[in-house]
């Protein structure tokens, strides 16, 4: 056991301290931060530009309706439209808004004239305000005012409960789906990442031909294990300094930036509240927000994530070490190498299905086999799984990786001594179920 | 005197071949054994038994009369042919490494490795990586590497290749040294000349098969063939039935060397005297057997009879 430890710490410290590893530890956050920064930078410091925009409203609809709207400053004109144009033509204001004598039920007709194509944005304020004017015109023909408005308007929230478990825990598909699609494909970047490294370390040591010396010191198989689980631990140090290191960037990157938390808050309302939505609207999708996560089991979703997190790699990384042990140079994996990515990408293709019926049987199936079950049940469990199916599942996780931690070792400490053998999927089974 | 390891009748079978069959032979403390043998005869296999890397399909090991287990681990040093180093490590962890893999602490191995730096001539490379070092510098810190731990039995296979000639002759004392500190080495070789130089006793293993072993010096007399070589002046002319010439071949300054094989029970003196009487003799020496020879003939004979 001590030997297991020589090992892995020998494969964890030479790891953590390569260049590259700092490198991606430590810019990743920062790029994070960068752009959450930029996101932040954007939208509190007021450097949009205004449009002035000349409204020539022969309607008589719109006119004393129309109130500025994002980067749309109005300005209600009374002037034959060609001499409007004309001085919109010569730099007077942005454009010219033309609003025909229209039909209040169908507005038909209405031109903007630039001199300038306007942006995206410039453009949809523009439409925002027009519509809103009509639909205030409108109210006042037909005598409504914003209270009675108001007063019609009625709020209701209807908590979704789920039927099986006593929790009874209420999920919403948006964030729940969400929650699992994360978790899942943080499992698959894992696999696929660390795995790999796994089968280059083994396969450096055999081609180095170092192995013949430690293999005289320790069992391959402590050998192996060592490999595996100190590349784990990397591979874990790497997700927590991202997961600490970000958390720090984003806590200062704000006050960096000189603008106090207040100011922040009150920028992400605005943003949220950039639509077409008033401010009631707003506080009832913030609600609903704050109330689904606080039905998201979190103690159950981070336990099942650290287990399939840690038994899924523990799974794959047996047989892409068994894959570094069979082969002489990278370019022999590749035949080896297909049948154990595809289960993994297969998983995260299965996805979407998953998502739209998590209860189904191709989630089912596809939650128990170990092959796909730490990804797919991951995405599972925001949706409430019955605790019998999530318990067969980690059992059969264990299972999983018991058995292929088995076959690793079996192929891998004959693997490693052969030296220039041509390996195929028959060589690698009569390895496997050869005698000691 | 006593041995420090015994291989009792060990068989070993791979797929399609037989790697070893019922191989026995014992290793005297103290001694420099050679194991011999061509290529593919079984030595690695043998090799990787001792080390507990791969295990034998029938009989015992057993080292100091106990039967081979995971402590002995510890008391085995091996330097197999195929070896490497960690090319990104440093000189000094590297090494640490293999000692503690071996289950020595810390601060001794530390002590240990300096110790062997000054012994060896190298430079203060601790804090080197791997790969700033030449090729025989790696041969080095992998000897270092093999005796660190002090071991009762040292392996080692094919010690010597990539050493240029001034650095195997420092390796060659260390083996020398070793020895006489009471350590016991296995030394497997196709260089003949070093195994001549180096071992008291040896094995040839040929095609799975142990087809010699014992002491250096009993093997040499078992294959003395009463042979001699006279160099002399002048045709020898005929000798009589006791004797027969196996070759003739000049030398400069005329001289002429000719090997003589004794048929009976007749000794070296009386064929002298014959010679004397029959031409000038120059020189007159037994002709003993290299290792080499005897190699090339059991291997020979065991192929063929």
């Amino acid at each position: 056991m001590d030997k297991i430890f020589l090992i892995l710490r020998r494969e964890y410290v030479s790891r953590v301290k390569k260049k590259s590893f700092l490198l991606a530890t430590f810019l990743t956050p920062l790029l994070f931060g960068a752009l959450y920064a930029l996101a932040i930078y954007l939208s509190v410091t007021d450097s949009e530009e205004e449009f002035n925009i000349k409204v020539l409203d022969q309607s008589g609809y719109v006119g004393n309706h129309i109130e500025d709207k994002g980067v749309a400053r109005f300005e209600v004109i009374n002037e034959p439209l060609d001499t409007a144009k004309a001085k919109v033509k010569q730099g007077e204001g942005f454009a010219l808004l033309v609003i025909p004598p229209l039909e209040l039920y169908q507005p038909k007709g209405i031109v903007l004239y630039t001199n300038h194509t306007p942006g995206l944005e410039l453009e949809g304020d523009v439409d925002d305000a027009v519509e809103l004017a009509l639909e205030e015109a409108k109210m006042d023909k037909l005598g409504l005012n914003q209270s009675t408005l108001d007063s019609i308007k009625t709020r209701v929230k209807i908590a979704s409960k789920s039927l099986s478990g006593e929790s009874a825990t209420s999920g919403s598909s948006a964030i729940a789906g969400a929650v699992g699609t994360l978790s899942g494909m943080l499992i698959y970047m894992f696999i696929l990442i660390y795995g790999a490294q796994v089968m280059r370390a083994v396969m450096q040591e055999k081609t180095s031909k170092i192995v013949e010396i430690l293999v005289s010191s320790v069992k391959p198989f402590q050998l192996m294990m060592g490999k595996i689980i100190g590349v784990a631990l990397v591979g874990l140090t790497q997700f927590m300094l991202w997961i600490i290191l970000t958390g720090a960037i984003l806590s200062f990157a704000p006050s960096l930036l000189g603008a106090d938390p207040a100011t922040l808050a009150e920028a992400g309302t605005q943003v949220s509240m950039a639509g077409n939505g008033g401010n009631a609207q707003a506080m009832q999708a913030i609600d609903k927000v704050n109330e689904m996560i606080g039905q998201i089991n979190l103690p159950l979703i981070i336990g099942s994530f650290i287990y399939f997190f840690l038994t899924g790699y523990l799974f794959y990384a047996a047989l892409f070490a068994m894959v570094g042990s069979a082969v002489d140079s990278e370019s022999d994996t590749q035949q080896f190498m297909l049948p154990i990515m595809l289960p993994v990408i297969a998983s995260v293709m299965m996805l979407g299905p998953v998502i739209k019926d998590p209860s189904g049987d191709l989630a089912f199936w596809l939650s128990m086999i170990p092959f796909s079950s730490p990804i797919i049940m991951m995405i599972r469990i925001p949706f409430d799984v019955p605790m019998w199916q999530l318990a067969l599942s980690m059992l059969l996780m264990v299972a999983g990786f018991v058995t292929t931690t088995w076959m690793a070792g079996r192929v891998y400490r004959i693997g490693i001594l052969m030296h220039g053998a041509k390996v195929n999927y028959k060589v690698l089974f009569k390895w496997l179920m050869s005698k000691d | 005197m006593q041995d420090i390891l015994r291989i009792n009748e060990i068989s070993k079978s791979y797929a399609n071949h037989q790697a070893l069959s019922r191989v026995s032979m014992a290793i005297p403390k103290q001694s420099i054994f050679g194991l011999l043998g061509p290529n593919g005869a079984g030595k690695t296999t043998l090799i990787r038994i001792i080390n507990q890397i791969i295990s034998s399909d029938a009989g015992t090991v057993t080292i100091n009369g106990e039967l081979l287990n995971p402590a002995h681990v510890r008391v085995i040093g091996y330097l197999p042919e195929e070896r490497g180093l960690y090319k990104k490590m440093k000189v000094g962890e590297h090494l640490l490494y293999f000692a503690q893999l071996k289950g020595l602490g810390r601060k001794e191995a530390v002590t240990r490795i300096k110790a062997w730096f000054k012994k060896l001539d190298i430079p203060d490379w601790l804090d080197k990586k791997v790969e700033d070092l030449s090729k025989g510098m790696q041969q080095k810190v992998q000897f270092i590497g093999t005796v660190l731990h002090n071991p009762d039995l040292i392996i080692l296979d094919e010690p010597f290749s990539g050493f240029d000639p001034i650095n195997a002759n420092i390796i060659k004392d260390e083996i020398l040294e070793l020895r006489e500190k009471g350590s016991t080495i296995i030394f497997s070789t196709h260089r003949m000349e070093s195994v001549e130089e180096l071992c008291d006793h040896i094995a040839l293993i040929d095609n799975s098969h142990k087809i010699l072993d014992g002491p250096k010096k009993d093997i040499k007399n078992r294959f003395r063939s009463q042979t001699f070589s006279v160099i002399h002046e002048g045709d020898m002319g005929a000798l009589d039935s006791h004797y027969q010439v196996v070759n003739t071949q000049s030398l400069e300054d005329g001289l002429l060397e000719t090997k003589v094989q004794i048929k009976d029970e007749t000794d070296s003196n009386r064929l002298l005297k014959h010679l004397i009487a029959q031409t000038k003799v120059v020189g007159f020496n037994e002709v003993i057997p290299s290792i080499n020879d005897i190699f090339i003939q059991a291997v020979k004979e065991a192929t063929h009879g």
